[in-house]
């Protein structure tokens, strides 16, 4: 207990880091249901629908199957290389989520006053570059341990399109840094309160100035974390997985998470840099909105109740019925005077952030895959000039005053 | 024993043993990547002095941007192992003796510079974290001649590879 209170910031640091980590587990999990039942969706089928109600329990399903399948190294695989490959792209992919402020609220765990944050560093956003420019590393080295041809090829091409495609990702979301005046998460996010001044209806976030700076900076984290149409250093036809056709088993799990993982962190960035972070679209003298969270979560309670009560037969309803009193429970919590203020912030940041993830598995549903050399085409001589072009562009936007000003 | 005393020690010992795996391993791409850990930890000490900005700059032009394409490089020449001859006999009569003569005069001078004496930027001095804004005043306002200078330097340089990748053609 002493060294709880001597070293207090750590501990809690820790609990934060032991919370959030199970969180964005389980969310990684449940994304991959997202995204099957979506793209399922899209093209007219069900999806996962036997495990758990409406295959709730699938992503649990996989995870035990994943665990017990056999675990092949390939002979010939340079053995430490091709175990470290898998840690690195999984670890790194969790490192930048610390890095992502959730809301203003402050807490407190064991008695410490604490922010929605793990990591509040001045260089928040440079850190986040710093470790996706590591990322690559776990995709480069498992195509190269490997000691086959495939994952070889896949792995060059996929480290090449990362490469490729940071310069632009990275340039597209200077103009934000400029228009910001900072790199600390928490002040872009406080710089993109309020709204304009002559539209008043539009709040302030930076998408609206930096419109192309936004598209840039989708397009590439898209081609960055090598999802559909830019999946081409796991094109089947060609390559059958990509850099992890020779993993089996956990270490599969851990590149798949890993996918997920980026898709998770870029769509946080894109939340925080372009459209305003935690804070809510409308003004702040609607009170009557800091009861959306609760509504919004006691209204699916509702639907689950009438799911489990009409539609489910058997096992499933009785797992719905489960459901169904934990979301109202959720949603009841939400209405707690000590509750309410905190939610506020997570609730619009993860809405934004989910919607992100909506179009990436929309995108997926939808889009054919580019030919190798549109791809690098498409980088270096379109989204590279145009976010060039942007940055002088916002950086004569923000000089310009300041000369006529001064003379 | 704090904190960051023990973690200045730790990263030390990995950037010196990374240093030593760089040399040591028989493999261009082992090589590769002790090279890459000497560059983090380096960041890590910087991170400690108080220099955040290096430190993520470090990581993101050595460690993500120079390392990955030495990596890629040896990828697609897909380089063997290294054949190893047996140590040259001046190496081992006249170098070892001169690289620690070399050891002993860097202590002997860290231990009378202001190095040793004076505290650093980091935790514990009155003098915290360098803003980013302060580096780049200084970058463009004091520094600006030998900025740009330096600039056109490596505009050059890629020019010159430019023209050298296309003289085949």
């Amino acid at each position: 207990m002493e060294f709880v209170t001597e070293h207090a910031v750590l501990v809690v640091s820790l609990v934060k880091i032991v919370i959030l980590l199970f969180l964005t587990l389980t969310t990684l999990a449940y994304l991959t249901w997202f995204e099957r039942k979506v793209v399922a969706h899209i093209q007219s089928r069900w999806g996962p629908y036997y495990v758990g109600a409406h295959g709730l329990l699938q992503p649990l399903a996989d995870g035990v199957k994943f665990l017990f399948k056999e675990d092949v190294t390939p002979p010939g695989a340079d053995r430490l290389l091709y175990i470290l490959a898998p840690f690195l792209a999984l670890s790194l992919a969790l490192t930048t989520i610390a890095l992502i402020p959730f809301g203003p609220a402050t807490i407190t765990i064991l008695g410490q006053p604490t922010q929605l944050i793990v990591a509040n560093l001045n260089i928040g956003l440079m850190f986040v570059f710093a470790i996706t420019s590591i990322g690559v590393y776990g995709v480069a080295l498992a195509g190269w341990s490997s000691n086959s041809k495939y994952p070889l090829l896949g792995g060059l091409r996929s480290s090449a399109q990362m490469i490729s495609y940071e310069v632009a990702l990275t340039l597209s979301v200077v103009g934000v840094v400029l228009l910001a005046g900072t790199l600390n998460f928490n002040e872009m996010i406080a710089d993109q309160s309020g709204y304009f001044r002559y539209l008043p209806f539009i709040p302030r976030w930076h998408v609206f100035p930096q419109c192309i700076g936004f598209l840039c900076y989708f397009t590439s984290a898209v081609a960055e974390t090598n999802r559909v149409p830019f999946d081409l250093p796991e094109a089947e036809t060609e390559l059958v997985a990509g850099f992890h056709t020779e993993y089996s088993s956990f270490k599969f799990a851990m590149f798949f998470m890993a996918e997920y993982a980026n898709m998770l962190t870029v769509s946080f960035l894109a939340t925080i840099l372009f459209l305003g972070g935690w804070l809510s679209p409308f003004p702040e003298s609607w009170t009557f909105l800091q009861y959306l969270p609760a509504v919004a979560l006691l209204g699916l309670g509702v639907y689950l109740a009438y799911d489990a009560a009409v539609v489910a037969r058997g096992i499933a309803r009785i797992q719905l019925i489960v459901i169904t009193f934990g979301v109202l429970i959720l949603g009841a919590l939400c209405l707690l005077p000590a509750v309410m203020p905190v939610i506020q912030g997570p609730f619009w940041f993860l809405l934004k952030v989910g919607g992100l993830i909506f179009f990436y598995v929309w995108t997926r549903g939808t889009l054919p895959r580019f030919r190798y050399d549109q791809l690098m085409s498409f980088g270096w001589k379109l989204l590279l000039p145009v976010s060039l072009a942007n940055l002088v562009g916002t950086a004569l936007w923000i000089v310009f005053p300041m000369l006529v000003k001064h003379g | 024993m704090s904190l960051p005393f023990i973690l200045f020690f730790v990263f030390a010992f990995v950037s010196i043993a990374g240093a030593l795996l760089l040399i040591l391993a028989r493999e261009p791409i082992h090589s590769a990547l002790a090279l890459i850990l000497v560059m983090m930890s380096l960041a890590v000490l910087y991170l400690m002095l108080g220099a955040e900005f290096i430190a993520a700059v470090q990581i993101i032009v050595y460690a993500g941007a120079i390392m990955v394409l030495f990596v890629f490089v040896i990828m697609l020449l897909n380089a063997g192992s290294e054949e190893r001859t047996d140590f040259s006999k001046i190496a081992k009569y006249a170098g070892l003796p001169l690289g620690i003569f070399l050891l002993l005069e860097l202590a002997h001078w860290m231990a009378h510079s202001l190095i040793g004496t004076t505290p650093a930027n980091g935790a514990g001095s009155a003098n915290v974290m360098v803003s980013t804004r302060e580096l780049s005043l200084q970058l463009f306002q004091k520094y600006l001649f030998p900025f740009e200078a330096t600039s056109i330097l490596i505009l050059i340089a890629i020019l010159g590879a430019l023209v050298l990748a296309k003289r085949d053609e």
